[in-house]
């Protein structure tokens, strides 16, 4: 099932290069990656296979968009909408139209989001997912207006909607632009919540800054992958400001649900799973009082 | 007032003691020496047009915060006729860097919001300069959905290096605070009249800053980033400042061409800290007219004209080919 997708042995060697990372790749490094936390070799088919999870130590690698889109939702069903936007340069900010371009090639994807209808377990959904690869799944203009037409297809449709984010903040190439994009997405999660259509957030590795601290926190449940780093400000601006060491475990995922941010955390292997569970009690329940 | 002079000041404050010097030696030696009085004076007048047309982006950024620039408690004092400070977001504490409360301006009632910063040292310690908790934005969005029960306009001023960056803040969802009054600000049935008075640091001032009409004073700046921390991150250089400082395009007149924002207020001459009680009126004037236009809205005419105001902002392109218009670009994607 995921073999269009999963099976590219490009995308293992593509994901979440750190310098230090890059330097720790040998010429085999198409067969196998060392896993980011407890250092094992693991040969990439059985990375691939248990969903990029590593088997030994359960760190859960950042994953594409596309690759998300192919473990969350039935083979076949993704109708993609909202193509044909592109981030312009509005600033004329040094080096972005570059940076663009870069990201393009390297991720396949338009911007760091895509949006479509599919189906879950044969559930019908609006779902939105982000992509860390692209430019750190930053929100400028486009991921801002996609992420409302995916709000507004909801609410067209009537169908639940799904947002799966990976996000650095905003996109500081956009400035104000981007900011603003805050402002747009939760006034359009707003509508969405006064039209009473469910909306189930999932927040994986990293999600921080504005979107954070917008349309991903307002959802009706907050779903965080096991691992997964969600913050407003980062570790390492915190960590300046205050001069002190931060907690053990802090923004992570457990640590969100520990304080009440967060419904549950999921490992990547559950996720589907739960949303077919929490699909089917809402489909059961909006007839009752209607 | 001899603290806290910037570098660009320095010339027109010699130069004006310099004309103090001359009146007294006038006085006191009962000369007229009024032809070189008013050439001096001319000079100080055109000396400071062409310092004040000619400010770079980080000459804004320090005047906009400049410690002795009117603080929100001061703008209270000054505007409101009658006003009662109120406290606490009733489910952890009271915020001291984000403060809130009623009154009367021209006996028209409003409901206040805005950061506080302090003046001193000490002051500003307890004011945690200017930087809300969750707290904070929690008490702010009990105050407007007060302002909304009651049908008082909301004014909310915006004066924040940003969010607070720490454990307590992140452990108690600061981006949950910000996002739910950015959710819920949208539908407020008041209008809600937005200025930039200072620093407009990122979520932090959004997070009070989702309104009808959103104005900034003419040395303010708001930025999705501070131009230190975004050369620090973009180009790992701090020194960098000033170039991403005019890279972000974050100042009133930058962002009035971005349609970002619907109006600037003028400043009086040399910056609001060189007159408090100007600076505030100019600000009154405004806010009122604004709400005067504001106020002949229905609340649903109001909550459709703020969604579409949001929902349109955005710059992108249909067609990748418009966007890149560079070879550069094509041997990258190959
Ligand atoms: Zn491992």
């Amino acid at each position: 099932m995921f073999k269009d997708l999963f099976g590219k042995p490009k995308y293992v060697t593509v994901r979440t290069r750190t310098k230090q990372e890059k330097e720790d790749i040998s010429p085999d490094s198409r067969l196998w990656t060392k896993c980011n936390s407890c250092n094992q070799i693991i040969f990439n088919k059985k990375l691939v296979e248990n969903l990029l999870v590593c088997p030994e130590c359960n760190y859960h690698f950042r994953i594409s968009a596309k690759d998300r889109l192919a473990i969350t939702i039935d083979e076949d069903s993704f109708q993609e909408f909202g193509q044909e936007i592109f981030s312009t340069d509005p600033l004329e900010f040094p080096d972005y139209k570059e940076k663009l371009a870069t990201a393009r090639a390297r991720t396949g994807l338009d911007e760091a989001i895509i949006i479509g209808e599919a189906a879950i377990n044969g559930y019908q959904v609006v779902i939105g997912v982000m992509d860390f690869n692209f430019m750190g799944g930053s929100m400028g203009s486009v991921v801002g207006e996609k992420v409302t037409l995916a709000i507004e297809r909801s609410i067209e449709t009537r169908k639940p909607l799904i947002l799966i984010t990976t996000a650095g903040g905003a996109r500081m190439q956009e400035g104000m632009i981007a900011l603003m994009q805050m402002a747009k997405t939760s006034a359009a999660v707003k509508r969405l919540d006064d039209a009473g259509i469910l909306y189930i957030s999932i927040m994986t590795d990293p999600t921080s800054g504005g979107v954070t601290a917008s349309f991903a926190s307002l959802a009706d449940i907050i779903i965080a992958e096991k691992g997964a780093l969600i913050a407003f400000a980062g570790p390492r601006v915190i960590q300046q400001t205050i001069n002190t060491s931060l907690p053990e475990g802090f923004q992570r995922a457990e640590f969100l649900l520990e304080h009440g941010m967060v419904d549950m955390v999921l490992s990547r292997h559950e996720i589907k799973d739960t949303l077919t569970r929490i699909l089917k009690i809402h489909q059961v329940g909006v007839s009752n009082y209607d | 007032m001899t603290n806290n002079i910037l570098d660009f000041e320095k010339p027109l404050l010699e130069l004006s003691a310099k004309i103090k010097e001359l009146q007294s030696f006038m006085d006191e030696k009962g000369l007229d020496l009024s032809e070189e009085l008013m050439k001096l004076k001319e000079r100080a007048a055109k000396l400071q047009r062409e310092i004040y047309a000619s400010l770079n982006t980080m000459q804004i950024i320090q005047i906009a915060r400049h410690p002795n620039r009117p603080t929100a408690r001061d703008y209270i004092n000054y505007i409101f006729d009658e006003f009662i400070e109120l406290h606490g977001d009733r489910k952890f504490s009271d915020d001291k860097a984000l403060i809130g409360g009623i009154g009367l301006i021209d006996n028209q009632p409003f409901t206040f919001l805005g950061h506080q910063k302090g003046k001193t040292t000490k002051e500003n310690l307890s004011r945690n300069f200017g930087m809300a908790h969750p707290e904070g934005y929690r008490k702010a969005l009990r105050l407007m959905k007060d302002a909304e029960k009651f049908k008082r306009p909301i004014l909310s001023l915006i004066n924040t290096p940003g969010a607070y960056p720490g454990i307590g803040a992140e452990e108690r969802g600061q981006a949950e605070a910000i996002a739910k009054n950015l959710m819920e600000m949208s539908a407020l049935k008041v209008p809600v009249i937005v200025v930039v008075t200072g620093e407009g640091g990122s979520g932090g001032a959004l997070g009070i800053g989702l309104g009808d009409r959103i104005m900034m004073l003419e040395y303010s700046y708001y930025s999705v980033s501070t131009p230190e921390a975004c050369a620090a991150i973009l180009w790992k250089d701090v020194e960098k400042a000033a170039e991403a400082a005019e890279a972000l395009k974050i100042t009133a007149k930058a962002l009035k061409g971005l349609g970002i924002i619907d109006r600037i207020i003028k400043e009086p001459v040399g910056g609001a800290h060189q007159n408090p009680e100007e600076a505030t009126m100019l600000l009154k004037k405004a806010v009122l007219e604004e709400y005067a236009s504001l106020s002949k809205l229905s609340p649903d005419e109001l909550i459709n004209q703020r969604y579409m105001k949001y929902r349109n902002l955005g710059v992108y392109n249909n067609d990748w080919n418009d966007v890149l218009e560079g070879e550069i670009l094509k041997e990258e994607v190959e």
